[in-house]
């Protein structure tokens, strides 16, 4: 027998989806909207409303021509302070959580499982609390309000997580692997590079595309640690809503926004399928 | 030469003492089997021999050198996992040679060993492939080829052949026993499975609670196990091990199955000298259930021993029917021919071969005679 199409619970089903998607696609689609409206549109009638004219300049000037802290330069270097930091950091984390989680899940040790334990641990703690020992070993490492002091951050903070992930990855490896393998002569790098790394992209996925979004999307330590030309995005975004004009520039406002989503927007569509992969792929039989 | 000594040796994870001081003396070129039920602590004997674990006290000599500082690498050794522990992103070309990669044999030599191994095994059309696109069978062999290229002193097996099923593993059973007559390597197998044992080891070492509670040849350990656990733990069906008294008369000892009861069993035992202290007092005797037959077999030129006996219940099995029966009220199982099945709940004689009964000593279990 079919089924009925328009089951009266299907009905509602699909009523209550469609609402909580419209809850959740507003704000984006407001953003959207506005990054394309002049601002004297959006002076003149509202926040919310269609583009009477299609102002793609806003764009360009967002990218290359707006001025944030007295230089004009859009949010092009902002940007590119972000992938400096972001991209160093996600590798950095990424390859030191797989080694770490090679070694606790697959070379037990005296104290591995606490050592697991207190690197997890940092998933726990607020990012607030974390501030005030970041701003003493910043300051003592010379690294304040430099690229590299947010590198090291998010690659130390972002260990928690990678290490979360490939340990309990790699625990679905058989030892039998590497007990073999030390038969065979490897040690303990070659059997990660030449066994274990071979075995790993499902879940280097996962953590490329955790860190990558976070690392990027992360805003309270840009904006502690950074200041004028070293902000991340994020941070800058802001310093360019606070910026003091004539009028407000919503249009210009979000079409940067949009620009700085960009990149994670992007991560998703390429490695989504691969992260859900991943993040549900068991052992290695 | 031995091609492996093991002294003394013990091993303890906290209070749970798992090996108890054992001592192995395994010449060059024998087959060993480590058989004994799960826990009994083969294979951690074995991954100590591996040095993929490390005793707590005792040493491992490998070809005259004491290892027990020595890495697995270094140990001359090459093992067969149960799992067979094949590199998965690797070809099976890379699986074999990935250990001669690692000692930095020369490229030319590795080839020429990765030919010799693969004609041996017949996995030569594999040898482009992942293992992921093996069966069963074809792992095993492919496990066994990175073993046999690293042409070592001692091969250890983990129960290789476990997770294959019942058909696969009578061949491969044959298979590893003719490579083994072949190449006259001095292997070390563990198992849990007493068939496997019995049919490839040139000596067994039966393990059980952490001790080796035999060490010989299949036929001695089938023949005269050297306690009750033994007894009962190699051979399907086990031996029967039934409480009895021992009696002597002119003539020798008799053991009685089921004293003073009105369908008690007499057997005459033959030479049976060590016997002699433990008359007049109880025993276990135990008896093989293909020496307990259909009333017509002819066992000896002796007069033959046929006893009427209750059968319980019947097991055709298509080459022999197994027949539960009762001997002095004790539960015995008979191996008969197929052909005939007695009726339960009747008694129907059976012939028994008097020469191969076991004694055991009811206190310390041990063998008597």
């Amino acid at each position: 027998m079919r089924e009925r199409t328009f089951a009266p619970g299907r009905i509602l089903i699909y009523l209550v989806v469609s609402l909580v998607a419209a809850a959740w696609l507003a704000p984006l689609a407001v953003v959207v909207l506005n990054s394309l409206r002049s601002n004297e549109e959006i002076a003149q009638a509202s926040m919310i409303g269609w583009p009477k004219q299609w102002a793609w300049s806003n764009y360009a000037t967002a990218w290359s021509g707006f001025c944030v802290a007295e230089t004009c330069a859009g949010i092009r270097p902002y940007m590119l302070n972000s992938a400096l930091v972001t991209i160093p950091a996600t590798i950095f984390s990424t390859l030191l959580g797989a080694v770490a989680g090679y070694a606790i899940s697959l070379w037990r040790f005296r104290g591995d499982s606490w050592i697991y334990g207190i690197v997890t641990l940092g998933l726990f703690l607020p990012q607030q609390m974390r501030l005030l020992p970041w701003t003493i070993v910043l300051r003592d490492t010379g690294l304040m309000n430099t690229l590299t002091g947010l590198v090291v951050i998010h690659t130390i903070q972002g260990l928690s997580f990678t290490v979360l992930f490939c340990r309990n990855y790699y625990t679905a490896i058989p030892p039998d692997l590497i007990r073999a393998a030390r038969i065979d002569g490897a040690g303990f790098f070659r059997i990660f590079w030449r066994i274990i790394l071979p075995l790993s992209p499902p879940i280097l996925v996962v953590t490329v595309i955790w860190q990558f979004t976070h690392i990027w999307n992360e805003f309270l330590y840009g904006v502690t640690f950074t200041t004028g030309q070293q902000q991340p995005v994020t941070a800058a975004l802001i310093a360019l809503s606070a910026a003091v004009a004539d009028i407000p520039q919503h249009g210009v406002q979000s079409a940067a926004v949009m620009i700085a989503a960009l990149p994670t927007l992007l991560i998703y569509l390429i490695g989504g399928k691969y992260f859900v992969r991943g993040l549900t792929a068991g052992a290695v039989k | 030469m031995a091609a492996l000594s093991i002294r003394a040796l013990s091993k303890r994870y906290a209070n749970l003492e798992v090996l108890k001081g054992i001592d192995l003396d395994i010449e060059s070129g024998e087959f060993t089997v480590l058989v004994g039920p799960s826990g009994c602590g083969k294979s951690t004997l074995l991954n100590i021999i591996a040095g993929l674990d490390l005793p707590s006290s005792g040493t491992v000599e490998i070809g005259g050198r004491v290892v027990n500082d020595i890495p697995p690498k270094d140990r001359d050794i090459a093992m067969v996992f149960q799992s067979y522990a094949l590199y998965p992103s690797m070809t099976v070309r890379q699986n074999i040679t990935f250990g001669m990669e690692c000692r930095h044999v020369a490229k030319a030599e590795q080839e020429k060993a990765l030919a010799n191994v693969a004609r041996l095994l017949q996995i030569e059309p594999l040898l482009g492939r992942k293992p992921s696109q093996l069966s069963g069978g074809q792992r095993q062999r492919v496990a066994m080829g990175r073993a046999l290229v690293r042409d070592p002193l001692l091969f250890l097996f983990d129960e290789p052949l476990s997770n294959l099923d019942a058909k696969l593993r009578v061949e491969m059973r044959m298979e590893i026993k003719r490579l083994h007559q072949r190449i006259g390597a001095t292997i070390v197998y563990v198992t849990h499975d007493q068939i496997e044992a019995m049919t490839m080891a040139t000596r067994i070492a039966v393990m059980h609670r952490g001790v080796v509670q035999q060490f010989a040849d299949p036929d001695t350990v089938y023949r005269y196990p050297a306690n009750l656990f033994v007894a009962r733990f190699m051979g399907s069906p086990p031996m029967n091990t039934m409480p009895a008294r021992l009696e002597a008369d002119a003539s020798g000892p008799v053991v009685v199955i089921g004293a003073g009861r009105p369908d008690e069993v007499r057997l005459r035992l033959g030479q049976y000298d060590a016997a002699a202290p433990f008359v007049g007092r109880d025993v276990v005797v135990g008896i093989r259930p293909e020496c307990i037959a259909e009333g017509s077999r002819v066992f000896s030129a002796d007069p033959p021993v046929v006893v009427n006996a209750p059968v319980e219940m019947v097991e055709p099995t298509g080459a022999e029917t197994i027949v539960l029966l009762r001997l002095g009220g004790e539960p015995a199982l008979a191996r008969i021919t197929p052909d005939i099945r007695p009726t339960p709940g009747a008694a129907a004689p059976f012939a028994l071969d008097t020469r191969r009964i076991c004694l055991f000593d009811p206190e310390t279990e041990r063998l008597i005679a």
